[in-house]
């Protein structure tokens, strides 16, 4: 390794990379492109496999013949919610120690931050009921979860009615191993939190709810079951959760295996798989497929009730039932099958699901990408950044000679002071925080001086902070060193790129979806900003590349992606809304991509803006 | 301040010697006039007596007495301990079933064997080899480890206190053993590695896995059951496997054990395919010292073989709600065991006065009443010695048909339950919640916890709260674990007020083992075994306050002491805590991945790092060098 300690050599290899810089960076942006669409391409993929040998070769016998009873529950359950108004607790817990189950109550209630227009919620009050089906022979000590939502309207009904039906099938057989939890819980989201905080004995977000009575250990993994109609179609499996985690790739192949033994179509992403993977229109709809994937998880958001166990490390999936216009429908027994046949594969795992994949993308249900094979289209992405870096630093160095850094060369006179870049960096950092705090803090206020709902004063707020920080003082240096040096720029474009790109990696190696949407908007125009590029230009493009417009852009991709296509209006409508669920979203499940972007990534952003205003 | 303690431990261990002591007398220096049958662990049933002392009971069940059925018994009892009293050894053995049908509609079946072995090898220091109905596997152990006392029990499942109430004989899931060694054994440790060795040989179970790492020496917990009065916890050993799986490979030695072994009597009910078809199955060897006779002049070994089983009627009922002998064990009974001098069957009608709830048949006229747990239990009494029993088909096979529905769940007075909180790998914290329903007295309990060293217990964090205030434990008595030695070791006596709920919390961090010290499958969890509550609880009986009714005013006014309260075990679940564990399926990514970070990255740093550079001089062509010679040779100044 004598490359780096030879100094010609090292100085050969600066040089090259110095003078060859623009176009290494411009190939590797496209290569990250490219690389990224041909994840989706069939050839280039692998093909997904059960690596858990319990649930592997074991074969189950499905046996479940109570469809009917299932409809006449949910018919039953359909009663008693209406005449309730709500959540028919009593019944519930009747119906379910009628089957001989261990019932127990949870209720809890949430005042939101601010209304849910959404969903038109805004005191939350209501009560988790569940059964434990104890194992015999068990010592209490492993336990599966199958949750309905108890919706309001006419949806949801028939997942419940199932439930119950299965937990009545389930309680006469002899095989269990591990205790079988069915869960109830009221206002989806919330309520499931309720039920795992309390479950889990912490409080992480604020919820108030009485403690639960009755457990069962360690929860090993966790179905949720979402169905409208008596009849469906296909099955679409749910797997983004909270924060972009996923769960094991065994419990997809799972329901996978089963969908194909007992002959029932599933989907991902609500799209069915096809086969002409070597036809342009088989790419796009594989393509297609996994850009809603890293849509879906790079919102962070969890899209079922199953996405709020993974923090537990409970591993779960959501399973919805649809049901559109095709010939082929299947009655609630095939659903209760495949659940049996799910959970009884379940019951036989001797360990936590941890053989396959926590980390990969599914361009179809039997076809997926994993870390090793998308990360180095991101890993493209960052080599931008640290070049530039690199070139910023050779050109910091030559004049001096010396190992030129921001911080240290605050004795040579020609440098710039650690106040030149601090200063932008604290002010920037500033914004950010208030952009965090203020939007909710402010809401009484908003609503005080403007006619707008408590909703739209926070998202207003957010945008107007958003704005306001675009206008902020920029050129600080003016009043420490008089005029802004060339060094001065420089110094303050090489932190940031470097800052940039930790962030980028880190959310990266968290939630892929996130960090490489964020890097293919961010890298090139933070690459290439200068002060002495045309500034009404630079702005326009910087403001069209900023994490807002982002969000702006994938909400327009996403509707298209899932073909309901929206005018502007719609589209502006629905960024309103999708900033107040993200807000929402945090506060209440403690997703972290609302602080991500304002704390970090958009004070990031704004120093680069910094940079082109400096003079 | 040695004295004051000293004071403190006194009282301490008084009050424990009576906590542990389950039987009725009165004072310590009583216990060796007890009975036998006051001595049971829980109060086993026993038969009323026509010629017992005025038990209040008796006056009032008139009827009962006037059965020649009872006079009749008596004789026969006579006549057996004639027989025995003939015999030169004077083994006795029992055998005993009861059926209680439960509240939950599930049945419950406990065995009981009791051999009576009059030796003591202890005082006579003799070389014993003549065994006649005492097993002589076990008779050997205790002889060569200096057993004072030996309790294991293999279970199977949990003992659900909510629906099912409180067993007659408490264990844990999965295997327990206590030992109270005699005071002159030198190397307990020794012994006891050995003893848990020849154990393990003989009940085939993993027992050997018991080592230092999971024996703690319970300082106010385990009392010794039996005669004798010792305290110095140093010769007592107890540890539990919370994973020993129990199944026919168990059973099978433990029914070798038997003087009929399965061939008559009781013992031919337990066919394995059915004893693990049920919710619960737990099987037990105590042995104990206890008095010869009623003067307490010799001792005498008891070995008591218990067996519980609890049969889910929901699952294999297929919906009819109807039991007997023969759909529980596919057996019916046909004979008592030539051996036994008593074999008994009874069935818990308390709860069924007037068949309300179940029909029973045949019907018995015999009945018998007994305090059990601190409750008043009717009994009815099918006596296998006696051939009418049989009836005409040579052959007993109780039916019990369900006519009720199953209830809501209990609420035991004493109840405790326990989990894991928190969320990651890195913390958490054991909660222990013990419920007191009990509506206006307060008890204590002694709460025991065994903790394996590598959850490493914060016991600063130590919280006992109830009714949402600090409850300050009056004794605690807690011993640190030792990495890879040595687990923690906790109890506490907490003072529990009537009607509440008292919630014990610790936290811990896990650690992380180094990478042999996994188990094969590491990603199932490491096991925490139950935590143990021991409490003397107020009677039910006591409890009653309308039994004016249908007793005597003058035997009612002052509840007699021996059923005030009673003595009782409760086992927590075990926790499954997940420790980090490293990806093990990928070792070689890991070996080539850290290889090179190192190579590549620390390589280079500590070249730049270490390296002096000086900018040297090229050396010259070779040409050049040549010219320079020649140069030199004719003095002139040399090329550069």
């Amino acid at each position: 390794m004598g490359l780096l300690s030879d100094p010609n050599r090292r100085k050969a290899l600066t040089s090259l990379l110095t003078r060859l810089n623009t176009p290494i960076c411009i190939v590797c942006y496209l290569a990250a492109i490219v690389w990224f669409m041909g994840l989706a391409f069939e050839p280039f993929t692998l093909r997904t496999y059960m690596s858990e040998n319990a649930m592997g070769s074991t074969m189950v016998e499905e046996r479940f013949s109570s469809g009917e009873r299932a409809l006449s529950l949910a018919k039953e359950f359909n009663a008693h919610k209406k005449k309730a108004g709500g959540m028919p607790v009593e019944w519930l817990v009747k119906s379910m120690q009628a089957r001989g189950l261990e019932v127990f109550t949870q209720s809890f209630s949430r005042k939101l931050p601010f209304p849910d227009e959404n969903k038109e919620r805004y005191m939350v009050r209501g009560t988790n009921v569940y059964g434990i089906l104890r194992a015999p022979r068990a010592p209490r000590t492993e336990a599966l979860v199958i949750t309905a939502p108890c919706s309001p309207g006419n949806s949801n009904n028939q997942a419940v009615g199932l439930l119950l039906a299965l937990a009545e099938y389930f309680r006469n057989q002899v095989y269990w191993a591990k205790d079988i939890i069915f869960l109830v819980n009221e206002h989806d989201l919330i309520g499931m939190q309720a039920w795992l905080e309390g479950y889990h004995h912490t409080n992480i977000t604020g919820m108030e709810y009485s403690p639960l009575q009755g457990r069962a250990g360690s929860i090993q993994a966790a179905l949720s079951l979402e169905l409208s109609s008596d009849v469906i179609t296909s099955l679409d499996l749910v797997l983004e959760g909270l924060n972009g985690q996923l769960p094991n790739l065994d419990l997809a192949n799972l329901l996978y295996a089963f969908c194909q033994k007992l002959g029932v179509l599933c989907t991902i992403q609500g799209k069915l798989q096809r086969n002409d993977w070597d036809t342009a229109e088989g790419y796009t709809h594989a393509a297609q497929t996994m850009v809603l994937m890293v849509l879906k998880q790079a919102c962070g958001r969890s899209w079922g009730d199953h996405g709020l166990f993974l923090r537990y490390h409970i591993e779960a999936a959501s399973i919805r039932g649809i049901n559109s216009f095709r010939h082929y429908k299947m009655d609630a027994t095939t659903i209760g099958r495949l659940l049996e046949g799910m959970t009884r594969k379940l019951n036989n795992l001797l360990e936590r699901l941890h053989q396959s994949y926590f980390f990969y993308l599914l361009p179809s249900l039997s076809r997926f990408v994993s870390i090793g094979y998308y990360m180095p289209a991101f890993g493209l992405l960052a080599v931008i950044l640290l070049l530039r870096a690199l070139d910023l630093w050779v050109h910091l160095g030559t004049p001096a000679l010396t190992a030129v850094d921001g911080v240290t060369e605050a004795e040579q006179p020609s440098s710039p002071g650690v106040l030149t870049v601090l200063t932008p960096v604290v002010i920037s950092h500033l914004t950010g925080v208030a952009l965090y705090l203020l939007p909710v803090h402010l809401q009484e206020m908003a609503v005080e001086h403007f006619p707008v709902s408590e909703t739209e004063a926070v998202v207003l707020t957010a945008i107007a902070i958003y704005t306001a920080g675009l206008a902020l003082p920029h050129n600080t240096q003016r009043l420490l060193s008089g005029e802004g040096t060339e060094q001065g720029w420089k110094v303050l474009k090489l932190t940031a790129l470097l800052y940039l790109a930790v962030l980028l990696g880190c959310t990266a190696l968290i939630n892929f979806s996130l960090g490489f949407i964020l890097a293919v908007t961010l890298v090139p125009i933070t690459a290439s900003i200068t002060p002495h590029m045309p500034k009404s230009l630079c702005a326009l493009a910087m403001v069209l590349l900023s994490p807002a417009f982002t969000i702006l852009y994938c909400v327009f991709i996403y509707q298209e992606l899932i073909e309901v296509p929206v005018s502007l209006g719609e589209g502006w409508m629905l960024f309103l809304s999708v900033i107040s669920q993200g807000i929402l979203d945090h506060t209440l499940y403690g997703s972290l991509v609302y602080p991500l972007l304002a704390l970090f990534i958009y004070p990031c952003w704004l120093m680069f803006w910094n940079i082109l205003f400096w003079n | 301040m040695a004295a004051h303690r000293y004071g403190l431990s006194l009282v301490f261990i008084l009050i424990l010697s009576s906590l542990a002591r389950p039987s009725s007398c009165d004072t310590l220096e009583k216990a060796n006039d007890n009975t036998e049958e006051k001595q049971s662990v829980s109060d086993t049933p026993r038969e009323v007596n026509s010629d017992g002392s005025i038990a209040a009971e008796d006056l009032i069940e008139r009827q009962w007495q006037s059965t020649d059925v009872e006079a009749d018994r008596g004789d026969g009892t006579k006549n057996s301990e004639s027989f025995t009293a003939a015999a030169a050894a004077r083994d006795e053995f029992q055998e005993e079933l009861v059926i209680r049908p439960l509240h939950s509609g599930d049945i419950y079946a406990s065995f009981q064997f009791r051999t009576l072995w009059d030796i003591d090898f202890l005082q006579e220091r003799q070389k014993v080899s003549h065994y006649r109905l005492f097993p002589k596997s076990l008779g050997q152990v205790l002889s060569k480890f200096s057993v004072r006392e030996l309790h294991i029990s293999f279970t199977q499942g949990f003992w659900r206190t909510m629906q099912w109430g409180q067993p007659f004989i408490p264990s844990p899931p999965g295997a327990e053993l206590w030992v109270w060694f005699h005071d002159t054994v030198s190397d307990v440790d020794g012994n006891w590695k050995e003893l848990t060795n020849v154990l393990s040989g003989i009940f085939c179970a993993s027992l050997n896995f018991i080592d230092l790492t999971n024996t703690v020496q319970p300082s106010a917990s385990f009392k010794p059951l039996g005669l004798g009065n010792a305290t110095d916890h140093r010769f007592l050993r107890y540890a539990t496997l919370p994973r020993e799986i129990v199944c026919t490979e168990n059973l099978t030695p433990w029914k070798k054990l038997l003087p009929c072994g399965s061939k008559a009597g009781l013992a031919v009910l337990l066919k394995s395919e059915k004893l693990f078809h049920s919710s619960f199955h737990s099987q037990a060897v105590h042995i104990r010292p206890v008095c010869q006779d009623e003067q307490c002049a010799s001792k005498a070994w008891e070995l008591r073989q218990t067996l519980n089983v609890v049969f889910d009627l929901y699952t294999s009922g297929q919906g009819k709600k109807e039991w007997s002998l023969f759909k529980m064990f596919s057996r019916t009974l046909t004979e008592a065991c030539p051996l036994a001098t008593s074999s008994k069957v009874y069935v818990d009608i308390t709860d069924n006065p007037e068949g309300e709830l179940f029909e029973l048949s045949p019907a018995t006229p015999l009945l018998s009443q007994a305090v059990v747990l601190g409750d008043r239990r009717t009994y009815s009494v099918f006596d296998l010695t006696r051939a009418e029993t049989f009836g005409q088909l040579r052959s007993l096979n109780l039916l019990l048909r369900w006519k009720g529905n199953s209830g809501d769940m209990l609420r035991p007075l004493l109840h405790a339950e326990r989990y894991v909180a928190g969320f990651g790998l890195q913390t958490g914290e054991i909660h222990t919640v013990i419920y007191n329903n009990h509506p206006y007295r307060a008890f204590p309990v002694l709460l025991m916890d065994s903790v394996p060293w590598y959850l490493q217990l914060y016991i600063h964090t130590l919280t006992v709260t109830s009714k949402s205030r600090d409850n300050k434990p009056s004794y605690i008595h807690y011993q640190p674990a030792k990495d890879r030695h040595r687990p923690h070791l906790l109890e506490m006596l907490i003072q529990l007020p009537p009607h509440s709920m008292t919630e014990v919390t610790v936290q811990f961090e896990r650690a992380l083992l180094k990478w042999t010290e996994y188990t094969p499958d590491p990603n199932h969890g490491f096991y925490v075994g139950s935590s143990v509550v021991s409490a003397l609880v107020p009677s039910m009986v006591a409890m009653n306050t309308n039994f004016t009714q249908d007793q005597p005013l003058f035997s009612s006014f002052v509840p007699v002491k021996e059923e005030s309260s009673y003595f009782v075990r409760v086992y927590t679940e075990p926790l499954l805590v997940n420790l980090p564990t490293p990806d093990f399926s990928m070792p070689y990514n890991v070996i080539c991945l850290t290889c090179t970070v190192v190579a590549v990255g620390y390589g280079s740093f500590y070249n730049l790092l270490t390296r002096t550079f000086q900018v040297d001089e090229p050396s010259l062509p070779l040409a050049k060098r040549l010219a320079n010679l020649i140069r030199r040779i004719r003095g002139v100044p040399m090329l550069t």
